[in-house]
């Protein structure tokens, strides 16, 4: 099965941001070790690109044929993508084990497993 | 004698009928195709994991677990829950495509997630169990019929029988529970309606429950059950047991369950300051209790204040006129 977990930040403190400088070094350290092992996980394909905050997303309708853009992302920045990475393994069960090492599902965000097909 | 039957050639009828069951739920071919006699237990426990599978709603759960492992049709499921046909097997078939297109597993979780798996598959079947005991006997049936083949296929697991122990000695007071629609307290039940053999069943699955080292929830659900059953209850020991119980679970159900057994056992005041520690303002039992345990301290305008409270939260006819008349009875 081929997945593709998004992750929500929601309030998980990202580096740079006063909450993040709120963290001990350990905790900081422990963030990117964490992200490096699943990474390295057998069946895991990274997003080869970082995403930038959603602060900085532009969000796009087209309405009667007119183009409207908005300032932010689509839905609450709280609710926004702030990364992705696809993962082929046994079962859902597999990737909800992958999901659940994932740091931004411990520190105030989330992570939505959606199985994906060949298109 | 013919019902027995009948239940014996129903539980053949639906082993043979598994493989069709499989099929409805569209698991791996490879699964099917080793489906023959021997193998049937086994699959039978991987499709209970796979219905009572944690992705799934709750709702989906419960109604794939009755469909797949009960053989309700889905208009005897659609007609349990009253929603209509059309929606129930809207959420049969969505629940079906998620198992397959998320990649749910046909398995027996391994070691590391069965405790909260298992759970999860116990919390299924309780709900089936409390649907049918608020009146709906039918349903009742179905869970214990379930928890039996559950204890077959999982004889070591405590929770499991401890989990059958307690629907079989509830569901043993039930035609006692209730008097021409009005509700009827265990203290006041005519035991004569008690069905006996299915107490004396639930007792043996507690004790092999006990024996197998099992103090979980359920396990602990059903020894109070158990002890509720006796005649005089031994309160000290029920207290006990519901602290226990409220330790483990962090129910404050169960805490409140304590007060009253602590009441029973004679201590009025320490029942009402456990009381009144609780969050559980939308909880009509919690008023009630409280109204009771005010009335038996004599500070009568606050009972009724507090019984007040409760009929404004219940929802059941048979508990409201039941407070209602305690309301009645308080003096003035």
């Amino acid at each position: 099965m081929k997945y593709m977990l998004l992750i929500h930040q929601g309030n998980t403190p990202l580096p740079g941001s006063p909450e993040w400088e709120r963290l001990s070094e350990e905790e900081q350290k422990s963030v990117y070790a964490d992200y490096q092992a699943i990474n390295q996980t057998p069946g895991v394909t990274p997003a080869d690109v970082w995403m930038e905050a959603p602060e900085t997303a532009t969000t796009v309708r087209v309405e009667k044929g007119e183009t409207l853009t908005t300032d932010g992302p689509f839905v609450a920045v709280k609710e926004a993508l702030g990364g992705y990475l696809f993962y082929e393994g046994d079962d859902l069960d597999a990737a909800i084990e992958l999901a659940s090492r994932i740091p931004a599902a411990r520190m105030g965000g989330a992570v939505e497993i959606r199985p994906t097909k060949e298109g | 004698m013919t019902t027995a039957r009948n239940r014996a050639i129903d539980r053949i009828r639906r082993d043979r009928t598994l493989a069709t069951k499989v099929r409805l739920l569209d698991v791996p071919e490879t699964v099917e195709d080793d489906m023959d006699e021997t193998t049937i237990p086994d699959e039978r426990l991987e499709l209970v994991f796979t219905c009572c599978h944690p992705a799934l709603a709750i709702d989906a759960q419960v109604a794939l677990t009755l469909r797949t492992l009960g053989g309700l049709s889905t208009e005897e499921i659609a007609r349990a829950f009253l929603v209509p046909e059309a929606t129930m097997n809207k959420r049969l078939v969505r629940a079906k495509h998620k198992i397959k297109a998320a990649g749910i597993p046909f398995r027996v979780p391994p070691a590391h997630l069965l405790p909260d798996r298992l759970a999860a598959v116990l919390a299924v079947l309780y709900l089936i169990f409390n649907e049918g005991y608020g009146g709906r006997g039918d349903l009742a049936a179905e869970a214990i019929r379930l928890g039996r083949a559950l204890v077959d296929l999982m004889p070591d697991e405590p929770e499991v029988r401890g989990l059958l122990a307690l629907m079989l000695m509830n569901d043993a007071r039930r035609d006692a529970r209730f008097a021409d629609g009005e509700v009827v307290l265990l203290r006041d039940q005519n035991r004569s309606l008690w069905n006996l053999d299915q107490i004396a069943e639930g007792r043996t699955a507690l004790e092999r429950a006990l024996a197998l080292g099992g103090r979980g929830p359920y396990v602990l659900q059903a020894a109070i059950a158990s002890l509720h059953l006796e005649d005089p209850q031994d309160w000290a020991q029920l207290a006990a047991l519901y602290g226990e119980l409220a330790r483990l679970t962090g129910s404050s159900v169960a805490e409140l369950n304590r007060a009253a057994a602590i009441a029973e056992a004679g201590d009025v005041e320490a029942a009402l300051a456990v009381v009144e520690r609780l969050e559980l303002d939308r909880y009509h039992y919690l008023h009630a209790t409280r109204a009771e345990l005010l009335r038996r301290l004599d500070r009568l305008e606050e009972s009724r204040a507090a019984y007040g409270r409760a009929l404004e939260l219940v929802h059941s006819d048979a508990e409201r006129r039941f407070l209602e008349q305690r309301l009645v009875e308080l003096p003035d």
